[in-house]
């Protein structure tokens, strides 16, 4: 099994009152609350987390794309993604990843994901998000009833773009370019692994069997709450005829670990409540403009619990959880001892049949030194737990093939002091 | 009066619902959010004097899928000048109500063989950034209703149900008809219809609500400069955006007043 370090970058310091003074985290978060200079040390602290991670050996290192967000402060992955490909030697770099459609032409988004696999010597894996309402359609103004089919044919366009030998022009419904040469290429060929974050569309799933593309479920609600759309992910892809290689799939967990379970509800409190409590305090209003959800998603899951949340007058799009209890109860947070931990995700790699664990193990107000402390924690004690999980029957077909480890470059930086 | 008749005619190969009562010089009604998804009182006064025609725009109720096939502002206003030729309404007066007020508008200005006299209710099609519109599409769940009428319970009757209905198919479809809107007008309702006003030669008529929430009153004088002087204002006392659901007998009183 895969076991990836996930980063969203969340802004550390919301003022304690953000829930009752505050509107949402997302959209129209007042920009008054952030502070640049205290945002540098936390992109430079976030950036040392996932070094440190690749260094304690985790497979991959993913990050991701959120606008006017204050629990994502990565409007452009691809940045972070670049300095990760420069600092770190062997894991694969996940960036999951551009939401096609805010990237005009996308024909952007086949150079810079090139860029990125070739200064990495062939670790990239391509999320390709749709990108959520709040993002899409409310931060970047994109048109709901025409986002899914602006990121489909971006999609075409950028496969197109890493695949074809010879310039050639597109004359799209939402893009025209006389000549689509992108140059560099990807190292991987045809093109680097394709994932795709989803949240529950059944078209999604379909899609993705069709393409042969990895499904992701990035849930912040956990495992309780993220098993009937995994089960329905597995129903499909049987009835699609597909094989039930757990490769197929990724999905997203918090984790917290300590020496016991006393001691992790004790250390992960703090930044547990923060996220739940803060960082996902998101206004209604945005969570559900019209023509995102396609009509056939809101066939299959009408009167689901998922849509009932959804379409509840004035509810906040998150259950406000701001209690470590709860958090852990509803399964959000997987806290524990380190054998505990790795119970626990066994039984739900095993249930939920997902080879792609991805772990958020910073979270919240988290300072670096817990985080890397729950880093290195899992990475020695639980990780070696999980490690042979699905590999004595399954392939990941959908990994990194990266240049031979001695063919690639070695980052050298010469001083000057050096160079005299 | 007649009976409610219902035909069908094809746009953009997609079959779209026309409903037709009453007798007399044809009058169309391009309605505003929510679409038409019943007959009502206000097209019940309209029809006592006037032919009353009701063609169902791409995607909003009885409109199918045909909002998908409009990509462009062009698309849409092309789309619906064949249905005013297709429903027997081209060369009828037409009203347009909120979002259908931004499409009749430019079916006005730039097919003006199609319309006699135009009447917009708090048409959409202009943008102020000094006065915005209130963005329905960024509302919390249930709080549309009361935006856009001073009675939300009329706009609660309007989307209610049918008998027999399939509950998920009618949801759908009422979700279909808030996709189309904001297919149209995402995100500000800015058509830039502004530089085309200018263009509509027939009589208008500029109504709104005096307790709309949704479309700030400089907007009325907005379209009635553009336009010129064969625009005229008035005001319906009490009633919100979509005033005809508000208050119908009176809407469409001041209409007749002006068609005839």
């Amino acid at each position: 099994m895969k076991i990836c370090w996930f980063h969203l970058m969340p802004y550390t310091d919301l003022p304690e009152d953000f829930q009752q003074k505050h509107n949402s985290v997302w959209v129209d978060i007042d920009s008054r609350l952030f502070d640049p200079k205290r945002a540098h040390h936390m992109y430079n602290d976030f950036m040392d987390e996932l070094e440190f991670a690749a260094d304690c050996g985790f497979d991959a290192i993913c990050v991701n794309e959120h606008h006017s967000n204050g629990y994502g402060m990565m409007p452009s992955p691809n940045l972070i993604a670049s300095t990760l490909a420069r600092r770190t030697r062997d894991t694969a770099i996940c960036v999951m990843g551009n939401s096609l459609a805010l990237y005009n032409p996308p024909t952007r988004v086949a150079e810079e994901f090139a860029m990125l696999d070739c200064i990495s010597g062939g670790r990239l894996i391509a999320g390709f998000p749709v990108g959520t309402p709040m993002d899409t359609c409310y931060a970047m103004g994109q048109n709901p009833s025409m986002l899914r089919e602006k990121y489909r044919e971006a999609h075409d366009l950028v496969m197109r773009a890493w695949t074809e030998k010879d310039a050639f022009s597109f004359n799209g419904r939402y893009n025209q370019i006389p000549f689509v040469n992108v140059w560099p290429r990807p190292v991987q060929q045809p093109h680097p692994p394709i994932w795709i974050p989803g949240g529950g569309s059944i078209e999604t799933w379909q899609w993705c069997a069709e393409m042969d593309y990895v499904y992701a479920y990035l849930s912040y609600f956990g495992y309780k709450a993220g098993m009937e759309t995994m089960q329905g992910f597995w129903s499909e892809m049987k009835r699609l005829g597909k094989d039930l290689n757990p490769y197929r799939a990724g999905f997203l967990q918090f984790v917290g670990v300590a020496e016991s379970h006393d001691e992790a509800m004790r250390i992960y409190k703090e930044p547990a409540e923060y996220f739940y409590g803060r960082s996902l305090h998101v206004d209604s209003p945005y969570a559900m403009p019209p023509g995102y959800t396609t009509e056939e998603t809101i066939r299959r899951k009408f009167g689901s619990q998922v849509m009932k949340v959804a379409t509840s007058g004035g509810e906040r799009m998150a259950k406000v959880a701001t209690d470590i209890k709860f958090i852990e109860d509803e399964g959000y947070v997987i806290l524990g001892s380190p054998d505990e931990v790795a119970e626990k995700l066994l039984k739900v790699a095993r249930e939920m049949n997902v080879g792609h664990l991805m772990l958020l193990l910073q979270y919240g107000n988290m300072s670096k030194d817990l985080a890397n402390y729950n880093t290195k924690l899992f990475a020695d004690k639980v990780m070696p737990q999980l490690r042979s999980l699905f590999d004595d029957k399954w392939e990941d077909l959908w990994w990194p093939k990266p240049m031979p480890k001695a063919e690639r470059a070695i980052p050298a930086r010469v001083t000057r002091e050096a160079a005299e | 009066m007649s009976e409610l008749k219902e035909r069908t005619v094809t746009v953009n190969g997609v079959a779209a619902r026309v409903w037709e009562k009453g007798e007399g010089t044809p009058a169309g009604y391009f309605p505003g959010y929510g679409g038409a998804p019943r007959w009502h009182a206000f097209l019940d006064a309209l029809a006592a004097k006037r032919k009353v025609i009701v063609p169902s725009l791409p995607g909003f109720p009885g409109g199918g899928l045909g909002h998908l096939k409009c990509d462009s502002h062009l698309d849409w206003v092309i789309a619906c000048g064949d249905l005013l030729d297709f429903a027997g309404l081209s060369g009828g007066d037409l009203i347009g109500v909120g979002f259908g007020g931004a499409l009749a508008a430019d079916v006005a200005a730039i097919f003006p063989q199609k319309v006699r006299k135009l009447a917009l209710v708090s048409a959409y099609g202009l943008y102020d950034d000094k006065d915005p519109i209130a963005n329905i599409w960024a509302q919390r769940p249930g709080a549309a209703p009361k935006m856009l009428c001073v009675k939300p319970e009329r706009f609660a009757e309007l989307t209610a149900m049918p008998n027999g209905y399939n509950p998920v198919e009618w949801r759908i479809e009422m979700i279909r008809a808030a996709e189309a809107g904001a297919r149209l007008l995402w995100p500000f309702g800015n058509t830039h219809l502004d530089r085309r006003l200018g263009r509509i030669k027939q009589p208008v008529l500029l109504l709104r609500g005096s307790e709309d929430k949704v479309m700030p009153a400089s907007y009325q004088q907005k379209f009635a400069s553009g336009i010129g002087a064969n625009a005229k204002t008035a005001t319906i006392a009490g009633a919100g955006h979509l005033a005809e659901l508000d208050a119908p007998d009176e809407v469409a009183r001041a209409i007749l007043g002006f068609l005839d």
